[in-house]
């Protein structure tokens, strides 16, 4: 039953891939931005992660919320000052910005601290546990547990609260919300800080399973995640869900048949064939241009 | 005829360079370590000229230009370490490899607009590494081995056939076509500028001359690596373009001449390096997101009296 | 009288999404023909000309350009038949000179290969005269010549108007669709456009089908007129006819009401 354990472990890389790909969803869906620097506010989140479980000596959770709370702040930090001046530049000149961005945080982290690794120390219990027969390692599910939790938490936030209502609004049609009294700035300042949230808590969930973190950790995940979010039709935000748990299964399927090395570009020809046959995605709509 | 002179003057200009340096080689003013910077100079010259092309005349975003220059570097080097070719046969098979990849990724992808194409040419790139780093006939992860074979002369001869053909394209209805599809590609459609056909055009001849820069640059080390031709590598290309005017040969020409001497400068201080790239990428696209030349060409600042599009 | 016959429309219609944006339009036009198109605000004039020049593909019906039907074709494939447009929101090569527009648009003219420009074959400088030769003689029908080495976006508004409409003159149409060139334009201007329309009319041989929101204009220069109303066709005729038809009285008094 090697299989169970694969398809959990495929569950897990994917649940990871789902919440840094909301962020890049969402942030996409409202401003129409690649943000190729959130993979680093993963990557920042994990280290604020480390430091509180290693010098405040706290537990899982609370790092988990440290961390969202600090990557919270780095994201409208970061929407303010690089960003918040392209709103009306052209889109590849806010991706090469974005670009830009995602290397000065990466560079000025291998500057302070050395491009070495950090071991994060054993903060969730790992036993298995016996799921209908078939042993699981205690980690993945409880992954899982809080990916769903953070999930349906992000669900709510969008469909039953104001500033989530002000965020489909401002993303359908920034203009028409703004005269409907609907603060703009504000809003996509929001975005960020909620995807950034996310992104941080994917940096502590990641550290805490796989333990080994480095400042250039979130490039890969964070391609793999804009490619979950492509998948899953960007903009869309359960389809980013989706997309992330199905490129996480489709690599650990990969590894499966041996194929390791192969397994990264795996990731990139689904991009490639999702971007050729159907560039909205899975669950997007087609959009025509207007002439 | 008038329109022959430019021509005339760019031979000149570029045996006058070639002379100077040759001598000073001679000379024994520049030593290796100089060469080598002036090698690197050309090989990054080439590859800012090859992606103008692309993003700077036809306006189309890719940022995985350090695929095609992997294929170039890693075919030539196939061609002299394991076919035993000469040199400048090897570079000519690694361009028209590149050239080959250009097409095969060009066709797909290029239907494909802005953010999403740049996010396609990156894909592509990363297959194309991942593909080298799977074969063992190359060394896999630990790359191969390859003679020093790259001198000056080849570097600068690189140099100066990549943009006598680019200018040349570009200074032409062809290259007008490309131009068209950048200013307004519905617009270019309509006048009958078959916009695929152009894309796929310009793609494919900046691939081809990354090829050319990639087979001098494999030849100018003891051993090339996947990892060389990683995204770093396509952001370095990026950075040309963006910082010398998007648009603008000379521009580019310019700033990978301008950042090679600076990353020499750095070279033993790779993160400062990279913290000073990112800083003025993101402070040119805040401030002056045309980059230092807009669409100008150094040309038009020695044209007095007539104003009038350059000619080479 | 069919062999006149050079552009027909059979209930050609096209959906965007659920918005049906125009539906069962049944047009003709002879060659030699001006032409008028009207409609309020959002009735698929424009969505027409993209549905004639390939920009969009009509979901249902048949276009025949000149015996062919367009099915299928990409503007730029429209273009070589014979049929060229200016664009409602001008869409020039802002960083591209006067003569360089206008150039863009004869590209097909000139049959010199990509190698021979490359490496300046005397194909290319005979290839490239003939275009420069040629432009200028648009840009002088249009007083445009002295212009010739500004870049398109440094023109004043109304020229970049004329600029458009040279342009799509130089890929030398059969078919020339102008979608509200006038649009933006003071009366004295729109006078003298209206006359350049007619000159080039003759002097080109053209089949002209014009978008425009001015009345008078339309009703003084056009010989037929067809009018759209919520994506579909409400009326056809002489100015005279168009003028009393109530439906037209309706559709654009509704407008009215609104405003
Ligand atoms: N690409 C598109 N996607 C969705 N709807 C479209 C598209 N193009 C046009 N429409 C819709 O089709 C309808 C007709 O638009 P069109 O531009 O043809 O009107 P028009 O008659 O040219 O109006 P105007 O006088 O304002 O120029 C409008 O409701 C418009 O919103
Ligand atoms: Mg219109």
């Amino acid at each position: 039953m090697e299989w169970i354990q694969q398809l959990v472990n495929g569950i897990s890389v994917g649940s990871i891939y789902a919440l840094i790909a909301l962020g890049y969803t969402m942030v996409y869906g409202i401003i129409k931005l690649i943000n190729f620097a959130h993979g680093d506010v993963f990557m920042l989140g994990a280290f604020i992660g480390f430091f509180a479980i290693t010098r405040w000596d706290v537990g899982f959770l609370p790092a988990l919320i440290i961390s969202m709370v600090l990557c919270a702040i780095i994201g409208v930090i970061i929407e303010r000052v690089a960003y918040k001046r392209l709103r009306s530049a052209t889109r590849i000149a806010a991706l090469i910005t974005a670009i830009g961005v995602s290397f000065l945080i990466e560079y000025t982290m291998i500057f302070f601290r050395g491009p070495g690794l950090e071991t994060y120390p054993e903060v969730l219990p790992n036993t298995s546990i016996d799921v209908f027969g078939v042993s699981v390692s205690s980690k993945s599910i409880l992954i899982l547990i809080v990916t769903i939790i953070l999930m349906i938490l992000l669900q709510f936030i969008v469909h039953k609260t104001k500033i989530g209502k002000a965020m489909r609004a401002v993303s359908l049609d920034a203009d028409a919300a703004r005269l409907m009294g609907i603060n703009v700035d504000n809003t996509i300042s929001a975005t960020f800080a909620i995807g950034s949230a996310l992104a941080g808590a994917a940096g502590v969930i990641f550290g805490a399973y796989y333990t080994r973190i480095e400042p250039l950790m979130g490039v890969l995940p964070g391609l793999k995640a804009f490619i979950a979010a492509v998948l899953g039709g960007i903009g869309n935000i359960p389809g980013a869900m989706v997309g992330g748990l199905v490129l996480g299964v489709v690599e650990t399927v990969v590894s499966a048949f041996g194929f390791s090395l192969w397994r990264d570009a795996a990731a990139f020809i689904i991009l490639i064939l999702i971007l050729i046959l159907k560039p909205s995605g899975l669950f997007g709509k087609n959009t025509r241009e207007k002439v | 005829m008038k329109k022959s002179k430019a021509f005339w003057v760019y031979i000149i200009f570029a045996l006058v360079i070639y002379t100077i340096v040759q001598v000073m080689i001679s000379g024994g003013t520049l030593d290796l370590y100089y060469q080598n910077i002036l090698i690197q100079m050309c090989i990054n010259i080439m590859l800012a000229v090859s992606l103008h092309i692309v993003i700077g005349i036809t306006g189309q975003f890719s940022i995985g230009h350090a695929g095609f220059m992997a294929v170039g570097a890693y075919f030539s080097a196939i061609a002299t370490m394991n076919l035993g070719l000469p040199f400048f046969v090897a570079l000519i098979i690694g361009a028209v490899a590149a050239g080959f990849a250009g097409l095969l990724v060009g066709i797909p992808t290029l239907r494909l607009k802005g953010d999403y194409l740049a996010i396609a040419t990156l894909g592509f790139a990363e297959i194309i590494r991942i593909v080298f780093l799977n074969i063992d006939y190359v060394g896999g992860a630990a790359g191969m081995v390859v003679t020093n074979m790259t001198t000056w002369t080849f570097a600068f001869v690189g140099v100066v056939l990549t943009i006598f053909v680019i200018a040349n394209f570009t200074n032409s209805r062809h290259g007008r076509g490309a131009i068209a599809i950048r200013e307004d590609e519905i617009a270019a459609d309509a006048m009958g500028i078959n916009t695929t056909y152009y894309k796929v055009v310009a793609f494919t001849i900046g691939a081809i001359f990354a090829g050319l820069a990639g087979g001098i640059y494999s030849h100018n080390f003891f051993i090339i690596q996947p990892t060389t031709f990683n995204f770093l590598k396509s952001f370095d290309i990026l950075i040309y373009v963006v910082l010398g005017g998007l648009g603008s040969l000379s521009g580019s020409v310019i700033a990978a001449i301008f950042l090679t001497i600076v990353s020499a400068y750095l070279s033993n201080f790779p993160e400062t390096r990279m913290i000073i790239y990112s800083l003025v990428l993101i402070l040119v696209m805040l401030y002056r997101p045309t980059g230092l030349m807009g669409t100008k060409e150094i040309t038009h600042l020695f044209k007095f009296g007539k104003k009038g599009g350059s000619k080479v | 009288m069919t062999s006149n016959l050079l552009l027909q429309v059979e209930n050609v219609g096209i959906q965007f999404g659920g918005l049906k944006a125009v539906q069962n339009v049944n047009m003709h036009m002879n060659k030699g023909e001006l032409v008028g198109l009207i409609g309020p605000n959002g009735a698929g004039k424009t969505t027409t000309f993209n549905m004639l020049t390939g920009v969009y593909q009509p979901t249902e019906g048949v276009i025949t350009f000149d015996g062919k039907n367009l099915k299928g074709l990409k503007p730029y494939q429209v273009t070589k038949l014979g049929i060229s447009r200016t664009f409602q929101n001008i869409r020039l090569f802002k960083d591209l000179s006067v003569l360089d527009n206008v150039k863009v648009a004869n590209h097909n003219l000139a049959k010199h290969s990509i190698l021979s420009s490359i490496f300046r074959l005397p194909n290319h400088f005979k290839g490239e005269e003939k275009m420069d030769r040629e432009s200028i003689e648009f840009l002088k029908i249009f007083g445009l010549d002295v212009y010739k080495d500004e870049l398109a976006k440094n023109l004043p508004y109304g020229m970049q108007r004329r600029l458009e409409i040279a342009r799509a003159l130089a890929a030398k149409p059969q078919l020339l669709l102008l979608d509200e060139p006038a649009a933006g334009m003071n009366p004295q201007e729109t006078h003298h456009l209206m006359e350049l329309i007619a000159f080039i009319r003759k002097e080109f041989d053209l089949t002209i089908l014009l978008i425009e929101h001015d009345m008078h204009l339309v009703m003084g220069i056009c010989e037929r007129i067809y009018v759209l109303d919520h994506g579909q066709l409400i009326a056809d005729g002489t100015p005279e006819e168009i003028r009393n038809n109530p439906k037209v009285i309706e559709a654009y008094l509704g407008e009215e009401v609104i405003e």
